[in-house]
C-alpha cells in the first residue's frame, strides 16, 4: 500500500465483516514513532484462525477468506523495525468483551517508513459505506494535540432520520477533520 | 472550529428532503474496497462518485461499497446496477474517468463501453 491509511481502511473491513458495532481508530504518534490501534467489538478470532490470519501462505487451500490484509500491514510495521501485534476473543471466549485489537508500531525514521497519507479519506470512505457502524477516531499529535471524531456524537446532534452518509454530513466530518489538522 | 450543532441545523435542513430521496435510489453504483481495489486506487474512485453524484445532482443513484469482486488485476472495479438492465462493470477506473460515467451513463443513459469489462478483455 502506498500509504498506511489505505492500510487502515483495509484492516477496518475486517471488523465491518465481523459484524462490529464500534470501531475505534486510535494513533498515537512522537516525533520518531507512530502507533496504530485499530480496536472492534466484533465477533473475534479463534486462536488457529489468528495464526493464518498472521501467515496466509502457511495455511492450507481452505482458508480463502484469509487475505492479505494483514500480512501488508505488519511488513509495513517490521519493515520499520517495528512490529504488530493482535489480540481476539471470541464470543464462546469472552461473551462481555469479545472482538479484535489490532496494534502497528512504526519507527517514522526509518527509511521504509510508509507515509500515513491521508487518513481523512480513509474515515469519510468508512462512514460512507457502514453508516450504521459507530467509530471513534483519535489521533494524538506529536505536539500532544488531539485530533478527535466520533460517530456517536454525530448520531445523537443528528436524530435517527439523517443516515451518517448523507453528503451534508460527510462534508461537515471532513471539514471537521481538516480543520482539526489545520489542512 | 466545527460544532456538533452545525449538524443540528443540517438535521433541520434535510429532514424534508430525506423522505424523498429514499424512493429514488433505483440506481446503485457499487465499488470494491477489498484489499486489491484499495491498493489499487478504490479510495479516490469512491470519493469522486459520492462528489460527482452530488455535483451533477444524479438523485436517483446510491454509491455503495463492496468487497473482491473477483477479477483483482483489473482493479479499481466499480459495478452500476439499475432495475431491468444488465449490470455494466467498469475496470481500472481513475477517479478522472468518474465525472463522465455520471453524466453520460447514470444521468444520460449510455454506457461508456470503452470504460468497461468487456472493451478490457
Amino acid at each position: 500500500m502506498k500509504e498506511l491509511s489505505l492500510n487502515i481502511l483495509d484492516i477496518v473491513q475486517n471488523s465491518i465483516s465481523a459484524e462490529a458495532s464500534l470501531i475505534e481508530i486510535l494513533l498515537a504518534e512522537t516525533d520518531e514513532t507512530l502507533r496504530i490501534t485499530i480496536k472492534d467489538d466484533g465477533r473475534g478470532m479463534s486462536p488457529e484462525f489468528l495464526a493464518t490470519v498472521m501467515d496466509p501462505f502457511s495455511t492450507t487451500r481452505k482458508t480463502r477468506k484469509v487475505g492479505m490484509g494483514i500480512p501488508l500491514f505488519k511488513l509495513a510495521a517490521e519493515q520499520t523495525g517495528g512490529e504488530l501485534t493482535i489480540t481476539s476473543r471470541t464470543r464462546d471466549m469472552s461473551p462481555e468483551d469479545h472482538g479484535t485489537v489490532i496494534s502497528a508500531f512504526f519507527y517514522k525514521n526509518h527509511m521504509d517508513f510508509t507515509p500515513l497519507g491521508d487518513v481523512v479519506s480513509t474515515l469519510i470512505s468508512l462512514i460512507q459505506g457502514c453508516p450504521d457502524v459507530d467509530f471513534l477516531f483519535e489521533h494524538e499529535l506529536p505536539n500532544g494535540e488531539m485530533v478527535h471524531l466520533d460517530t456517536r456524537e454525530m448520531r445523537e446532534a443528528l436524530g435517527d432520520e439523517i443516515p451518517l452518509n448523507s453528503f451534508e454530513v460527510l462534508e461537515w466530518a471532513r471539514e471537521s477533520l481538516n480543520e482539526q489538522y489545520g489542512f | 472550529m466545527k460544532s456538533l450543532e452545525e449538524l443540528a441545523a443540517i438535521r433541520n435542513k434535510m429532514k424534508d428532503r430525506v423522505a424523498i430521496r429514499e424512493n429514488n435510489g433505483d440506481i446503485r453504483i457499487v465499488v470494491g474496497m477489498a484489499t486489491c481495489g484499495i491498493a489499487a486506487g478504490a479510495r479516490p474512485v469512491l470519493n469522486a462518485f459520492v462528489e460527482e453524484v452530488r455535483k451533477q445532482h444524479a438523485d436517483n443513484a446510491t454509491v455503495t461499497q463492496t468487497g473482491c469482486i473477483g477479477m483483482c488485476r483489473l482493479e479499481p472495479i466499480v459495478e452500476v446496477f439499475e432495475g431491468g438492465k444488465e449490470r455494466v462493470t467498469y475496470v481500472k477506473v481513475k477517479p478522472a474517468m468518474v465525472p463522465r460515467i455520471v453524466k453520460e451513463h447514470i444521468l444520460g443513459g449510455k454506457p461508456i463501453t470503452e470504460y468497461t469489462i468487456g472493451a478490457a478483455e
